[in-house]
């Protein structure tokens, strides 16, 4: 079936596609500025995937992240606040300091967490939809994977899992064109990852990952279908990351073009969706950029949070080992 | 006149694992074993007999032989409400699933800064001894006590078999309870009702008052009848099984080294590398002024373990090593 998209929604979709947007920005400029340690890896340029998918969830919903993980937590209703607190390492971030930007999560939310492994998310989510199935509750679990994690067996072993048992789970793969540094081409034999689908016994969907719509369509397809039980679905977003594998600088790399970059900027999921809700007349250009505007207060907001809060207590190093 | 007290009822080592699955899965509603053939076959060496017919097919299920989709799956599950029992039929497949086990399931409650709870627990099967060869014998228990936010325990007796799997689907953290395949038809005492046997408290075996043998596992076994050898020597061993690995019941360590001044640590693992060097290093640590010797360690050569009967009896730690390991610590 394919959900009706109501004005409402497409609202909705938009608003947390610029609070990912401008947060990550945010956050990319603040890492190299020094101010947030580690590593940080931006969502920007795929948002219109977790954006138009968790319109569809509830917080009893489950999803598994990616350690490109901001823009799931955020499009999954995490606050800015905690979020900032946590990249900054702070005691009040959503993991008291302790995971960071890699490990970001929040249970109440159903966010299971980014991963710092790559394919270490898909059997987690699996398990997350056993459980809603062996509880007998009517939630759904998605594994958020890239193009790089489907290489790896842990996938294998999940997909194949969840088609046996008739989960419902659903495996979103963001294909960006690379793993890591490593263009698809470089690392596997098939353009969709989609193809695999048939060998699970799952339906396999390709869809264009920077339209919003068309990604909430087949999201919307594969999540109801899962919901009532009728099993897994692959579902593989074309998309593309416009800042490096980690941090911030996305263009003059030897690994790709700079006219690939721009070729896909010209695709941008929010630029082209404010277009197309302008003509529609849904949101003005004037009203988006009020959005925009807001959403960057509170990421401010976020930050100033942040930076007021406390470090860590360093005795703190040894608690929540054990429960 | 009083009632002649009945003898307790024994078991074989196998069947107190099941009557502890057993109690367990009517104890908790929200568990359920998953694992390769567990359901249909009762398990590869049967000690899930009788669980399937009894709980039914959504709590008791046969998963493929996908070692990290069946530990990821407990890993979800168990961040979501349920107390998954999963079983890894041999503990040398624990390479197939450890970063399921070593990069999710120990650390998802730090990383979360507490704010998950995975009350897992998974039976796996070590030990060398039926020529089952490099892939199907090994004690690999220090990789995972390596491991914060795992606790493992190791179970040499039918009745701490029984207790300690149900203290460890009790207990909130994941727990990884390794059994030992050459104990599976030794007999022994188990209760008929539920019991625990506690998660990190070591057991004093036998008291003696001159010389600690510290082992677990299987090995236990084997301290105990170097100690009756050891007697005839002039040594009253103590030996102390420690039960649980993870946490690690230090005290019960350096309280039986301050009252006998010399130690041995027995494990059936590689010695090189193995967890008796970390008990080793508490002891000089915490006792140093009371030993009389040097620490002792006996465990398998640094090799795999062999398949032809004469090597593997050969790589397995007994009795007689025991003995012959203590006469060159002490000069006798």
């Amino acid at each position: 079936m394919s959900s009706e998209i109501t004005d409402d929604i497409l609202l909705d979709i938009h608003r947390r596609m610029v609070r990912i947007r401008t947060f990550e920005e945010r956050a990319g400029k603040m890492m190299e500025d020094g101010k947030i340690p580690g590593a940080l890896h931006l969502y920007v340029g795929q948002e219109a995937i977790a954006s138009a998918v968790m319109v569809h969830l509830s917080n009893e919903d489950y999803i598994t992240g990616t350690h490109r993980g901001h823009g799931h937590l955020i499009a999954k209703g995490g606050e800015f606040t905690y979020m900032f607190a946590e990249l900054y390492g702070k005691a009040t971030g959503y993991c008291k300091g302790k995971g960071g930007s890699m490990h970001i999560s929040n249970l109440d939310l159903g966010m299971l967490g980014a991963n710092g492994i790559v394919g270490g998310g898909p059997p987690i989510a699996m398990g997350a939809a056993f459980s809603c199935k062996f509880r007998k509750t009517k939630n759904v679990s998605i594994s958020f994977f890239g193009d790089g994690a489907s290489n790896e067996g842990a996938f294998h072993e999940a997909a194949n899992m969840a088609a046996l048992y008739k989960l419902p789970c659903v495996f979103i793969c963001e294909n960006n064109g690379y793993g890591e540094y490593t263009p698809q081409a470089n690392h596997q034999a098939i353009v969709d990852v989609a193809d695999r689908a048939p060998g699970y016994g799952m339906p396999g969907v390709v869809v264009d990952g920077m339209d919003a719509v068309a990604v909430y369509e087949a999201a919307g397809e594969a999540i109801a279908r899962a919901r009532e039980g009728g099993g897994p679905t692959l579902l593989e977003c074309k998309t593309y990351r416009y800042y490096d594998h980690v941090g911030v600088r996305g263009m003059g790399l030897s690994y790709r073009t700079d006219e690939e970059v721009e070729q896909w900027r010209l695709k941008d999921p929010i630029v082209n969706f404010e277009a197309r809700l302008a003509e529609q007349g849904v949101l003005s250009p004037e009203a988006a950029q009020a959005i925009h505007e807001e959403v960057l207060k509170e990421v401010e907001a976020g930050i100033e949070f942040a930076e007021a809060s406390p470090d860590p207590d360093p005795a703190a190093v040894t608690e929540d080992v054990y429960a | 006149m009083a009632e002649p007290q009945p003898k307790p009822r024994e078991l074989p080592y196998v069947a107190a694992i099941t009557e502890g699955v057993r109690t367990v899965m009517q104890e908790q509603p929200d568990a359920f074993v998953a694992g390769e053939d567990v359901a249909e076959a009762g398990g590869v060496y049967g000690y899930y007999n009788g669980i399937l017919k009894e709980f039914g097919p959504d709590r008791v299920f046969d998963t493929p032989i996908s070692e990290e989709g069946i530990v990821g799956l407990g890993v979800g599950a168990a961040a979501t409400g349920c107390r998954p029992i999963i079983d890894v039929m041999f503990m040398d497949f624990m390479g197939e699933c450890m970063d399921e086990i070593a990069n999710q399931l120990a650390k998802m409650r730090y990383m979360f800064g507490g704010r998950a709870t995975l009350p897992v627990t998974i039976l796996s099967m070590a030990g060398a001894g039926a020529s089952l060869a490099a892939q199907h014998s090994q004690s690999l228990e220090a990789w995972i006590c390596h491991l914060p936010g795992l606790k493992v325990v190791m179970a040499c007796t039918p009745y701490d078999a029984k207790g300690l799997i149900i203290s460890a689907a009790r207990d909130d953290n994941p727990v990884i309870v390794v059994l030992n395949k050459m104990s599976l038809a030794m007999m022994g005492p188990v209760p008929e009702e539920s019991y625990t046997v506690p998660i990190g408290e070591a057991n004093l075996v036998r008291s003696g008052s001159n010389y600690t043998i510290i082992s677990y596992g299987r090995m236990v076994h084997e301290a105990l009848a170097a100690a009756t050898q050891l007697e005839k020597l002039g040594i009253d061993a103590e030996v102390i099984d420690l039960r649980s690995l993870q946490p690690l019941d230090s005290d019960a360590i350096v309280a039986s080294v301050k009252k006998t001044h010399r130690a041995m640590i027995v494990h059936e693992a590689v010695r090189f590398g193995g967890f008796g060097g970390e008990i080793t290093a508490q002891i000089q640590e915490l006792a140093f002024d009371y030993l009389d010797a040097p620490v002792a360690r006996v465990g398998a050569p640094f090799s795999p373990v062999p398949f032809s009967p004469v090597l593997e009896a050969t790589y397995v730690p007994n009795a007689d090593r025991i003995v012959a390991e203590a006469k060159q610590q002490l000069g006798l």
